[in-house]
């Protein structure tokens, strides 16, 4: 009774010296508020690159060509082998008939052209095409579908696929360090407000341990506050999060200057960013003041 | 029966100030004690290990049993909670009222709030402050202020009342009417060890005084033995 006495208090008195303390505690807020904005915005860009690169990523295929005098048994037992080899995700077999209907949708002209083809005449080859599970190693693995029986040719954007590879590298490390960075710096301005907001009360606290007060006691209201005030914080940039970017996404119809830059649909994205906000704001709001009041408790 | 006792208590600063050296000091249950000296005399470090602010470098320090000197930092609160201390600046909290200012020293034991409200206005009675309980500080004036400080000090019924300068900042005439308090609290049975410049309050008040020079103690006068017009 008497503990939840003492808390209950402790809750009060946290909330109060919010308003007590206004001034300060605006300055606190709103350097919350900003930090977080810029987290955010890292957030949802880096989230969206990530998964553009991966969706970019996945369309990586090796096309392997299958030599004309391939039997449907031996294009089978291909198809097998190269399930065999390391790093295979799917192959999928695609008849020179298939690849011939699918080019005559292209253009009515082309059509004409591919509709005077026979079975025996079609030049094109049979395909077998290849998805990789890791795209780092795909100019590797298309070495080895190369060297196989019966493949006449492999391509899977050579050159290309390499420089976009190594952009992604960089973005993609980019981005990381950027978000490291960026929640290190949050973490430290964070504190630091806190810090300063705390530091012009060392003298409650000082009057504190002077009426008895536990260390405990004393921290309480303060890690309340922090909570308060990581809270309050995080408010505008969770609105942002959850309006601004449902509308950017229905503005932009979910894709950006073309279809194959796709945004992350908003639903749950936002709610996710959202709760990684407020988990920022109130853990190191909490995490702010109880480190700074731990410097004026003789422990 | 003593109820503090200061054997060979010493103490040097960490920069190497000799504060005090070679202290024994008895005083008993419910006495009245002034502490005197020069500034530099080590009155303020006297006080400060009764209340566990300093430690003593050499030496041992008890107040009602406890080894003051042996608490941990962590427990301070523990014997912070069995004394109640008066400064020179009453040390009140600017934005809480006169009530919650006292009522501060007894939410933090979790005491239920019918009791806190009876004993706050109880304290605050004795202070003669009842009517001023929703004032803030800075509407008070000092001698008010202080009268506020000791009703906090006052509020958990300590056995002992440290007062370190109380009346420094304060009129010849405030000054009388918080040692008048502060007197009334010895006689319902407070100890009271009080260090102050105020000689001329000393002569008035007739009461045992221990005199400090250069962290020495130099004179135990008797109760009502001491006046300054001796010459010290």
């Amino acid at each position: 009774m008497k503990a939840i006495r003492i808390i209950l208090r402790n809750i009060r008195d946290g909330f109060k010296s919010v308003g007590r303390n206004i001034s300060l505690s605006i300055a606190s807020i709103s350097c919350i508020t900003i930090t977080l904005l810029i987290v955010a915005i890292a957030l949802i860009v880096s989230y969206n690159v990530e998964s553009i690169t991966k969706r970019v990523k996945e369309d990586f295929t090796i096309i392997t060509f299958v030599d004309n005098a391939a039997s449907e048994e031996e294009i089978k037992n291909l198809a097998s082998n190269i399930e065999k080899l390391d790093n295979i995700d799917s192959v999928e077999h695609e008849t020179k008939k298939q690849i011939a209907d699918e080019m005559k949708e292209t253009s009515d002209s082309l059509s004409a052209i591919i509709d005077t083809w026979s079975d025996e005449t079609n030049p094109l080859y049979d395909t077998l095409l290849v998805k990789v599970k890791d795209t780092e190693k795909i100019s590797d693995t298309a070495k080895k579908v190369q060297k196989l029986d019966l493949v006449k040719d492999v391509k899977y954007g050579q050159g290309m696929v390499e420089s976009l590879l190594s952009v992604f590298n960089v973005l993609e490390k980019g981005m990381i360090i950027a978000m490291v960075a960026l929640v290190l710096v949050t973490l430290f301005l964070i504190t630091n407000t806190i810090k300063i907001t705390i530091f012009s009360r060392k003298r409650e606290i000082e009057i504190m341990r002077l009426v008895g007060a536990s260390n405990f006691s004393i921290k309480q209201p303060f890690v309340i506050e922090g909570f308060v005030l990581g809270f309050l914080g995080s408010l505008i940039p969770i609105g942002l999060t959850l309006y601004g970017y449902s509308a950017l996404y229905n503005h932009f119809n979910g894709q950006l200057f073309s279809p194959f830059v796709k945004l992350v649909s908003a639903e749950p994205f936002v709610y996710i960013v959202s709760l990684i906000l407020l988990a920022l704001g109130v853990v190191v709001g909490m995490f702010g003041s109880y480190n700074a009041v731990r410097k004026y408790l003789k422990i | 029966m003593e109820f503090i006792k200061f054997r060979n208590v010493e103490k040097t600063y960490k920069n190497g100030v000799n504060a005090v050296y070679d202290i024994n000091l008895d005083i008993k249950k419910g006495e009245f004690v002034f502490v005197i000296g020069a500034s530099g005399s080590g009155k303020s470090t006297l006080i400060k290990m009764l209340y566990r602010e300093e430690r003593p470098t050499i030496g041992e320090i008890y107040v009602g049993g406890i080894n003051v000197a042996k608490v941990k930092n962590s427990k301070v609160y523990k014997l912070r909670r069995k004394i109640g201390i008066v400064f020179q600046d009453y040390k009140l909290l600017p934005k809480l009222t006169v009530y919650e200012n006292v009522a501060f020293a007894l939410e933090i034991y979790g005491l239920p709030t019918v009791e806190v409200r009876r004993k706050v206005l109880k304290a605050l009675d004795l202070v003669g402050l009842k009517s001023r309980t929703k004032s803030y500080p800075d509407q008070l004036s000092g001698g008010e202020q202080q009268r506020v400080a000791i009703a906090r000090a006052i509020v958990n019924s300590p056995k002992l009342l440290i007062c370190d300068e109380p009346t420094g900042n304060l009129d010849p005439d405030t000054s009388l009417e918080v040692m008048k308090v502060i007197e009334k609290i010895n006689d319902l049975g407070t100890t009271i060890v009080m260090a102050t410049h105020d000689r001329e309050m000393v002569d008035k008040m007739k009461k045992r005084v221990i005199l400090l020079d250069n962290g020495k103690l130099v004179k135990d006068y008797e109760k009502g033995s001491y006046s300054h017009y001796e010459g010290n």
